[in-house]
């Protein structure tokens, strides 16, 4: 059974429909890509997925259990937790203090949200940074900060809203390896990405958005080579080149 | 153990304080800033550490006040027993308001307060037959002298900076600061945003009612234009900012700069006192704005580098 499991999945802002009837599933130990042009929906599809918005219809299951009317909270607490697009750390609080924040929603054993933290840290290799202050360091490693927050939740299902773009070269170089350790972790990852080099070579399988509906699903290579997702994502004119 | 010998010294200096004290005008003066130190305290937990600011504290104030009173008038319970029946009453006066305006986000709290505390006052002003209306309500009874006041508000004051301190070193400090800086990121990382606002309002609730109750007791008279007046829930959020928001010591702090300070010049003219303590105010957001306490500990703390520094910087900003 998929650990993810999301079927007719629908939400209209007003006329528009940001989201229409989509299924799709992540596998446990995938690493699965959203892909689409901007405005696709992708965004609005993780904050239905993580209570940030209520679906107008469909549902979502995850591990077998509906997470209807849940909230954020308690589906962080469920094992899925989400990272954002625009950064989200708390300005105010150290590094440490900012990774601290999911452990201890976690488990109130201190000891124990301790090793959460140390282990989140290490792994985003911001450990010589804890006790900075989140505006001392480069975007790139506020993105790490991003992803080091929600592992400190202890998830099993992680969804990065965008965590390649807008990082340097020597720090995209190593970020492909950097998802492959938090997947030896025994995370899956499902991550919405434009940077289509990137999502091709980490993805095991890409699922692509337009308009809110799904026009193609599959593997990277097959998903490239697909008429419809070429028109739509990279542009008319790369068609049949 | 520089901080603890401190804290010992100050616990020995309030507790003897008023054997070595006999003018009873600074034995009135001290009641009223521990009782100031006591709300401002309570507000800063849910304005301070959580975000959420509040206007209309006064309506938890006027709570304590009346409920424990009233127990007092008509059924003889000393309002030392009746506070936490206020306080309790308060708690629970305040959950509706937390459930029905801490799930929207934006400016509603802060908005709901002022309506919600002005809705109390009406309410209890024109009860007139349970509280009197706008003749208020006076204490007969001897309630003793004012040194044993004196050690029933420096009894709540500890009480609650110790709550607080609790509250604030758990993991509840974490999630409050967390709720404070970005709501939304901190419910994605599993924090019940919307339960812990309720809760600490409930906490803060309680401790102001507790000074409520106290207030009248002291008084022997309220009013609901005495203790249900938008200058109790302001005077709350003055002494927490003069002192240092979102610090334990910042509402402390204030209350004994501005509790004196607004006595004496009150002394002085009555009429020009508001327009005296407006002005200082006005400078002290102007040349202090994150407060006392943040400033000096800026200042013992500057050679050790720029986190510091930048730290309060922003703490400048709110």
């Amino acid at each position: 059974m998929s650990l993810l499991q999301v079927t007719g999945l629908t939400r209209r802002f007003g006329g528009l429909v940001a989201v229409n009837r989509l299924d799709f599933a992540v596998d446990s130990g995938e690493i699965v890509g959203l892909i689409g042009p901007n405005g696709a929906g992708k965004t609005t599809v993780f904050s239905l997925l993580t209570g940030f918005l209520r679906p107008d219809d469909g549902h979502v299951l995850f591990d077998g259990a509906p997470l209807r009317s849940l909230s954020p909270h308690q589906i962080c607490l469920r094992g899925m937790v989400r990272t954002f697009q625009n950064l989200k750390p708390f300005p105010r609080l150290t590094i440490r203090e900012n990774v601290m924040v999911g452990a201890l929603a976690r488990t109130a054993d201190r000891k124990l949200s301790a090793s959460y933290v140390a282990e989140a840290l290490e792994l985003m290799g911001l450990t010589d940074k804890a006790n900075r202050l989140p505006n001392e360091l480069p975007i790139g490693h506020l993105k790490l900060l991003e992803m080091a927050k929600a592992l400190a939740t202890q998830p099993r299902l992680l969804l990065l809203d965008e965590p390649y773009a807008g990082l340097t070269p020597s720090e995209g170089a190593h970020f492909g390896d950097l998802l492959q350790r938090i997947r030896k972790k025994g995370v899956t990852i499902c991550l919405i990405e434009h940077v289509m080099r990137f999502v091709m070579a980490v993805c095991d399988r890409i699922v692509v958005l337009h308009h809110g509906e799904k026009i193609a699903e599959g593997q990277a290579t097959a998903v490239a080579s697909d008429p419809a997702v070429i028109k739509a994502y990279l542009g008319k004119g790369h068609a049949g080149s | 153990m520089r901080k603890l010998a401190l804290a010992i010294l100050a616990a020995v200096f309030l507790v003897v304080y008023p054997l070595l004290v006999h003018n009873r005008f600074f034995l009135h003066l001290s009641i009223m800033v521990l009782l100031y130190a006591l709300l401002g305290m309570s507000w800063n937990l849910l304005g301070g550490y959580t975000g959420q600011i509040s206007f209309g504290h006064a309506a938890f104030f006027g709570t304590g006040a009346y409920t424990s009173t009233l127990l007092l008038l008509r059924f003889g319970l000393s309002p030392w027993l009746g506070m936490f029946v206020g306080a309790v009453l308060a708690l629970l006066l305040s959950l509706p308001l937390g459930w029905l305006t801490f799930r929207l986000r934006g400016p509603y709290f802060a908005l709901s307060t002022l309506a919600f505390a002005e809705i109390v006052r009406v309410i209890v002003y024109n009860w007139d037959t349970l509280t009197g209306g706008g003749d208020g309500l006076n204490i007969l009874t001897d309630l003793g002298g004012v040194v044993r006041f004196y050690y029933i508000i420096l009894a709540l004051t500890v009480a609650a900076v110790l709550v607080m301190r609790a509250c604030v070193r758990s993991r509840w400090g974490y999630f409050l600061n967390a709720i404070r800086e970005d709501e939304d990121a901190a419910e994605a990382l599993g924090v019940p945003a919307t339960r812990m606002k309720v809760i600490v309002l409930a906490v803060s609730a309680f401790f102001v009612a507790l000074g409520g109750s106290f207030f009248a007791a002291y008084q022997l008279y309220i009013n609901p234009d005495l203790v249900y007046e938008s200058q109790i829930s302001i005077q709350m959020i003055v002494v927490t900012i003069v002192g240092g928001i979102g610090t334990l010591e910042g509402p402390a702090v204030g209350a004994l700069i501005i509790v004196p300070l607004s006595e004496y010049f009150r002394g002085i003219s009555p009429v020009a006192n508001p327009l005296i303590y407006g002005l200082f105010i006005v400078m002290f957001m102007l040349f202090l704005p994150e407060g006392i306490v943040s400033r000096v500990r800026r200042l013992l703390t500057r050679p050790t580098g720029a986190v510091v520094e930048e730290r309060d910087q922003v703490s400048a900003h709110i």
